[in-house]
């Protein structure tokens, strides 16, 4: 397939793996941090890691939409679908994300309230526009990749005189989690986390741009490196993160400028910040309550806001004990230090959101590793 | 038939509970509409059983409930694909089949021309495969109760002497042919939901298979596995093998056949081919030494015509299939879990 099969060319593969292990001094290791899900998921598709060198470590990161999301916004989610009886529209990896004692909305569907997976926010509308006398909420979930399609939809439904429809807001930001994780590291995760440089977003990246990222490398001292989801983008990127650290640079590099530039899509950035506004903290899966990093809506589109239309109750919410999603969603553990991964949670029955979504790196691990014995690096070059 | 005979409105009618209902509405129903478009002459007996005699030898019975949404998609519909799909599973034991049924599931107020389209739909595919429809059931479920109309089909075949074909045969060192490309049908279907719809060219692979096994058993008899990679694509029926046979797979990426513009639509949804339905696609196991032999019968026939050897069968006792990737690497093609689903981020 054109302008796809030319960043998945093998030989090019076997170029750059040589220059990485080139690169890579033999005395050190290098802790790479993937920011997001979708490389995760490259990594583990294209068999990446069998070309990196054993010096080279990938770090899984919390740019999973679906995995961060606190337990306690999906019960709220399920309470509205099944007490207050809304026409629920969800994405589809979040009906089966399990929420307090393994609730989840495709369960809740099953006993009967009106959950719907859509594949865009037009769909929600398209379902409020044919059911005028039904309440219909879109549950709202993503990194800034996803923001600017709610926040159309709230002025689409606005303009059509829509009143039925409303949003379920949890957008998060992206450059508030990864200061987040450098500044104010878990303190069980002292010595355990370990990050020498950062893949940046690709996707997240083309509509905030690269300059986000900027004050945060120069802080933190961290080099980043804007990646694309494609597996060459990734092993092109780590080569550029391993020569920064080796000249000790802490910059904002841009692999991936086929789409992303510095600045972003100011178009959509506007847009959003027309309808959504900061919140002074959100909660995070893994990460806790993080300052500046979730989105509401503005009071100006009240009307459209579900947590103002409807009352949800107080309530306590649980993650399964012992499931270390939040662990990894940190970079402080791997799947397989889980005691749970691949005994009782699997993809068939997750017990954790990080085991659910195709971007979760529990799900990765299994689908594509489960039981491999990493071949060695000149091997599958070869 | 006398147009004054034509009681059921073909053009503007649609489904009522007097459909089911056993009684003159009913009866017109299966007359004008099932017994007009399936005629044969077992059917025409007009019995509730249809009667014929059995040849000698091993019969394969294999049934299929068809409930897909939208009923019409690119290259097919519903009642060609009940056809196809059991006619399929038949042949997948190597047989020759001879007769299928079908029993309708009709929803209150589904319109008549739609149901009508779907039986001539069926009937061509029959007349097609050369495999009639000999007996059937109608019933009709209140309106919300139903999706417009489900069919459950069966069908009856015989196994040609010295044919042996079982799952559990897979061995190591046995080679993995594929008939052709896969993931067409389930893009297709995608690009035609309510929801989802986009412009394509890709029509769905829904086709009846017998032929291409029976020449694939006569010149091979000695094929072990054969399979139709439907639900779950090419990705669960091979797990499905490997966990039968506990035995491992080694695929070649670069050697699956996917058409560019399944390969386009999935690479935007963010789906996996390997994942995606096929139904007019078999997987074939043979001995190494067969495969070349095999892979030029099959490239014979129309609907072998891209076959390819896609892997082999290896020793692994956690009977994963693994796969060597364009890229380079190396990844193991897992079960699906749930539902393949578009990424979010």
């Amino acid at each position: 397939m054109k302008y796809v099969d030319e960043f998945r060319d093998r030989d090019l593969a076997a170029t750059l793996a040589k220059a990485i292990r080139k690169e890579a001094d033999p005395a050190r290791h290098y802790y790479l941090m993937e920011f997001c899900g979708g490389h995760t998921h490259a990594i583990f598709r294209y068999g990446v890691q069998d070309l990196m060198p054993d010096n080279v470590t990938f770090v899984h990161g919390p740019g999973c939409p679906v995995c961060v999301l606190p337990v306690r916004r999906l019960d709220d989610a399920v309470e509205l679908a099944e007490r207050h009886g809304v026409i629920l529209c969800t994405y589809g990896d979040m009906m089966r994300v399990p929420g307090t004692k393994q609730r989840s909305l495709i369960r809740a569907k099953a006993d009967g309230a009106d959950v719907r997976m859509v594949y865009s926010t037009a769909d929600a509308l398209k379902i409020a526009r044919n059911n005028p006398d039904r309440e219909v909420v879109f549950f709202a979930i993503g990194f800034e990749t996803t923001t600017p399609p709610t926040a159309v939809a709230i002025l689409q439904a606005e303009a059509e005189g829509l009143t039925n429809f409303s949003v379920f807001c949890n957008h998060v930001l992206t450059p508030a989690a990864i200061g987040h994780v450098l500044g104010s590291p878990d303190p069980r995760d002292l010595e355990k986390v370990r990050i020498d440089g950062f893949l940046g977003p690709s996707h997240v990246s083309a509509v905030i741009g690269s300059r986000p990222y900027e004050a945060g490398a120069e802080l933190y001292r961290k080099p980043v490196v804007i990646a694309g989801f494609e597996p060459l983008d990734v092993m092109q990127s780590v080569l550029m993160l391993i020569r920064q650290i080796n000249e000790g640079r802490n910059e904002v590099e841009n692999q991936y400028t086929r789409v992303v530039t510095r600045e972003g899509n100011k178009k959509a950035q506007d847009l959003v910040a027309s309808v959504l506004e900061l919140r002074r903290e959100f909660e995070w899966r893994g990460l806790g309550t993080v300052p500046d990093s979730g989105l509401k809506i503005r009071d100006r589109y009240a009307a459209f806001d579900a947590e103002k239309r409807f009352e949800v109750s107080e309530k306590v919410s649980r993650e399964v004990k012992s499931c270390e999603c939040p662990a990894i969603l940190r970079g402080a553990k791997k799947p397989t230090d889980c005691k749970l991964f691949g005994t009782v949670c699997t993809p068939e029955s997750p017990m954790g959101s990080c085991m659910v979504s195709s971007e979760g790196a529990c799900a990765a691990y299994w689908s594509y590793g489960r039981f491999r014995t990493p071949a060695k690096a000149e091997e599958a070059v070869a | 038939m006398n147009k004054m005979d034509e009681t059921v409105s073909f053009r503007t009618g649609s489904v009522d509970m007097t459909h089911g209902g056993g009684g003159r509405a009913m009866a017109e129903l299966i007359r004008d509409l099932f017994h007009r478009h399936l005629a044969n002459p077992i059917l025409d007996q007009g019995h509730d059983a249809a009667l014929f005699d059995v040849p000698a030898g091993r019969l394969v019975l294999s049934t299929d409930g068809h409930v897909i949404s939208p009923l019409f998609f690119p290259g097919g519909d519903i009642g060609s694909l009940a056809v196809h799909g059991t006619v399929n599973d038949v042949a997948m034991a190597g047989a020759r089949p001879l007769y299928l049924t079908a029993g309708f599931i009709l929803e209150e107020g589904f319109p008549l021309a739609d149901l009508e389209r779907i039986v001539m739909s069926m009937a061509c595919a029959a007349n097609e495969a050369g495999v009639p429809i000999v007996t059937g059931d109608t019933k009709v479920v209140e309106k919300g109760k139903g999706d417009g109309v489900f069919i459950t089909t069966t069908g009856l075949g015989v196994v040609p002497d010295g044919v042996h074909i079982a799952t559990e045969k897979a061995r190591p060192g046995q080679a993995i042919l594929l008939s052709g490309s896969v993931g067409d049908h389930g893009v297709a279907i995608l690009s035609s939901r309510e929801n989802l719809e986009f412009e394509t060219e890709i029509h769905s692979d829904s086709a009846a298979l017998h032929t291409l096994v029976a020449d694939m058993v006569r010149d091979v008899p000695g094929i072990s596995v054969l399979r139709d990679p439907t639900r779950g694509g090419l990705a669960a029926t091979l797990n499905e093998i490997a966990r039968a046979a506990r035995v491992g797979m080694l695929l070649d990426e670069a050697a699956i056949p996917v058409k560019p513009d399944v390969a386009a639509a999935c690479e935007l949804l963010g789906l996996d081919p390997l994942y995606v339905a096929n139904e007019g696609k078999l997987i074939c196991l043979c001995e190494a030494a067969d495969a070349e032999h095999l892979l030029a019968v099959m490239r014979r026939h129309p609907h072998g015509a891209d076959a390819a050897l896609i892997g082999e069968v290896v020793e692994d006792g956690n009977a994963l299939v693994r796969m060597r990737t364009g890229f380079g690497g190396q990844r193991v093609v897992d079960w699906l879990a749930g539902e393949q689903l578009p990424r979010i981020c």
